[in-house]
């Protein structure tokens, strides 16, 4: 039978096992929507703003390792979603945006609400496509969800004009696409990874680095499982936090530029570096001049273009993260060779010391709220079992450096584009993949005031996300770095004109809360926990003053970090 | 270093505004870029002259293949290859001139092909090098206008880039 190409887009994703589309309405899509409103297996969620369909999306994908889904229309409805798009492609995440555009006949016109999305996505995606015959539009929405998914995942981008989505065709869903310019690999080569567990098992000081590829390849177990075997000290990414526990002992926190004095100086030391699923981005390399200096590094990574892109490495193995370490198990379990104990424990004996540094600590007998002391109530509260979202900024990092992760999926943030407003649209996404876990969002009021139009739809949707607004009423995190850098000069750092956040929650017909005396942190988090099926937007007044430490400043290397 | 990378990839709309984006937008320098079907219609092939270091050779080509228009690539300099260019030259030129110009081309083995009382225009095929020298030979004042095709280029021996 013969189908529009509205009902087509509509069949495609239900076939394709959709559950969930985010999306807005506009000129170019009213057909889709009405394809949509037909029926009741693909469920839409309105947003408020495209660039919260994006990030809902995103925040779905992420706790759930399935691709988002999100339908905008053309022009601003596109250009609105870009950032949404640009936050997924930086950190890798599975995700298939569907724009309307002008009709064929009109594209190059200036029509209407008419942008050139393939244009202006192609260099935050990673392949997009223009259907200009509604014969291709099922065959190239499985090449969007296959390329979205496969190898390093990424976001797709699919325009359909307007009278592609009203011309018919013959509707046939592929199982299964292969296209021949497109082979991703999921072995990595026997001969390096022999190589590679050689070098690992003759280390004195080894070091695990781990990063989102851990989280993305589902390959946490497989990793938990590698490191215990080697006994060996392990640090994550801000993108890999949850793929190893955080609560075990050969756990030494985050790395980079706010990560832990003991992982950093690890890092620093040690001689055998097995970086995992990790790029070598800036912010966790330092100076590159000074990074691991004594150091072989092996790299395991999906992305054969991630390997010796920063930092030259001794041996690259390109593979998916999860078949390369389950390789690498087999191997260490079938030799002879065991890590050399006594060398082990010497490292560990001066990792213990560097430990001793207690990078973490603070002021707990603060008279004013500290936002450190916040985060580790919340983590005490949900007992380390809620999804933890974040926009960008110093509660970023606590967030990252105090909540402990023991599972992938749980820590969700925007870590390679560093989007502000990214928290709470974030957070309707892991509350809509996991609709009885708590799912707190952790926010400052410059972050949170950049998608807060979204509190509307969790009220439409019943979303009973927990904002955590740590309000120091600065954009903290420009303001450290005015602080440390520019005298103090605290240029367009602060926030004037604040709302009455409990009365802006109220007006969304959610509870507001003020938080204002350390005494009332814990009672107010259980009182907000308790409250199942209402979004609690809790504005903790926090310390003005307070930094993110340690530290690394640019051009520093990992062991000269700035410490409380 | 400079590098005569040669790619198939599909013969798409959007396809080379795809590796033009990569090098404007990751800061690696084109010298010259060819571009036209292949034998089989759905395949365009692409000859892309740049420099750089090692590392960013490395990268380019890595990038390159993770666009998913790309099928396959070669980087011809890594092996015996040959390279050339096309260039179309035309000149200001009447009396005495003409014939030392037509002896100039003749030592280059150009062509004059097109002729008017005051100009010629004369064709040329070689390496960048050979076609620099020709320009230089010239010298400027007699040269009205100069197009050239940039590089193509093709591996020697038995070694092809085929699907
Ligand atoms: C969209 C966007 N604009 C600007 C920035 C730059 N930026 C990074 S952190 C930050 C301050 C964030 O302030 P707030 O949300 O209050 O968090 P805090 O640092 O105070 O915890 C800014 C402006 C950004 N990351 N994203």
């Amino acid at each position: 039978m013969e189908l529009t190409g509205a009902d087509i887009v509509v069949r495609c994703l239900k076939d394709e096992g959709v559950e969930y589309l985010f999306g807005y309405p506009g000129g170019a899509v009213l057909h889709i929507y009405d394809a949509l409103y037909k029926q009741e297996d693909v469920k839409h969620i309105l947003v408020r703003h495209e660039q919260g369909a994006t990030h809902a999306a995103d925040g779905y994908a992420r706790a759930t390792g399935r691709p988002g889904v999100v339908l905008v229309t053309s022009g601003p409805g596109a250009t609105n979603a870009v950032t949404g798009i640009a936050t997924a492609y930086m950190d890798s995440i599975p995700m298939v945006i569907l724009t309307g555009q002008v009709p064929t006949a009109l594209i190059g016109n200036d029509a209407f609400q008419e942008v050139d999305n393939v244009g202006i996505t192609r260099p935050c995606v990673k392949h997009n496509f223009l259907v200009k015959d509604v014969k291709d539009l099922a065959e190239t929405i499985k090449k969007a969800f296959y390329i979205a998914t496969s190898g390093r995942p990424g976001p797709v981008l699919v325009d359909i004009p307007k009278d592609v989505t009203a011309n018919k065709a013959e509707y046939h869903y592929p199982e299964t696409v292969s296209i021949r310019s497109y082979n991703p690999v999921n072995k990595g080569h026997p001969g390096q990874i022999k190589k590679a567990v050689d070098l690992m098992l003759s280390a004195q000081r080894p070091m695990l680095y781990t990063g989102g590829g851990v989280v993305l390849g589902n390959a946490a177990d497989a990793l938990t499982e590698m490191t215990r075997l080697l006994g060996y000290p392990i640090t994550n990414t801000l993108m890999g936090l949850g793929g190893y526990p955080a609560t075990d002992k050969q756990f030494l926190g985050m790395l980079g530029m706010h990560g832990t004095y003991e992982a950093n100086m690890a890092m620093h030391h040690c001689d055998v570096l097995i970086a995992i699923g990790a790029r070598f981005d800036d912010r966790v390399t330092g100076n590159i001049a000074k990074f691991c200096p004594t150091a072989e590094i092996i790299h395991v990574d999906i992305d054969p273009a991630s390997i010796s892109k920063n930092v030259k490495v001794d041996v690259p193995i390109v593979g998916a993260v999860g078949s390369v370490l389950a390789d690498m198990i087999r191997l260490i379990k079938a030799g002879e060779r065991k890590p050399d104990q006594d060398a082990l424990a010497a490292w560990w004996r001066q990792i213990q010391e560097w430990r001793g540094m207690d990078c973490l600590k603070f002021d707990r007998a603060s008279e004013i709220i500290k936002p450190q002391y916040v985060l580790e109530k919340l983590y005490e509260v949900t007992r380390g079992e809620a999804f933890v979202t974040s926009d960008v900024g110093q509660h970023q990092m606590w967030a990252a450096q105090y909540y402990k992760f023991d599972k992938p999926r749980r820590w969700i943030n925007s870590g390679g584009l560093g989007t502000m407003g990214f928290g709470l649209p974030a957070a309707m996404g892991v509350q809509f993949a996991h609709p009885d876990a708590t799912v707190a969002c952790v926010t400052g009021e410059g972050s949170i005031q950049m998608c807060i139009q979204e509190l509307s739809t969790c009220l439409q949707y019943q979303l009973p996300i927990k904002v955590i607004n740590l309000n120091n009423r600065y954009l903290g995190m420009v303001r450290q770095w005015q602080e440390f850098f520019y005298q103090g000069r605290y240029a367009m750092s602060y926030m004037d004109s604040l709302p009455d956040f409990v009365k802006l929650a109220e007006a969304y017909g959610h509870v507001g809360m003020l938080i204002n005396k350390p005494a009332d942190v814990e009672g107010a988090l259980k009182e907000a926990m308790a409250l199942k099926d209402r979004l609690v937007f809790m504005d903790f007044i926090t310390d003005q003053n307070e930094n993110v430490y340690p530290m690394i400043p640019h051009g520093a290397g990992l062991n000269e970090m700035i410490l409380v | 270093m400079r590098h005569i990378i040669s790619i198939l990839m599909e013969n798409e709309a959007g396809a080379l505004s795809r590796v033009a984006g990569l090098f404007s937008a990751r800061g690696y320098n084109i010298q010259s870029l060819t571009v036209a079907p292949t034998e089989d219609p759905s395949l365009s092939r692409m000859t892309l002259v740049t420099a750089g270091s090692e590392e960013v050779i490395e990268q380019i080509t890595k990038q390159l293949n993770k666009l998913v228009d790309v099928v396959k690539l070669v980087d011809l300099t890594e092996g015996p290859h040959i390279e050339r260019e096309m260039l179309l030259v035309k000149v200001q030129t009447d009396g005495e001139a003409r014939t030392e110009l037509k002896r100039l081309a003749d030592i280059f083995r150009g062509r004059i092909i097109d002729v008017t009382t005051t100009t010629y225009v004369i064709e040329l095929t070689g390496t960048g090098d050979k076609l620099d020298a020709f320009i230089e030979a010239l010298g400027g004042n007699m040269i009205l206008e100069v197009v050239r095709s940039g590089v193509s280029g093709i591996a020697r021996g038995e070694k092809s880039l085929h699907l």
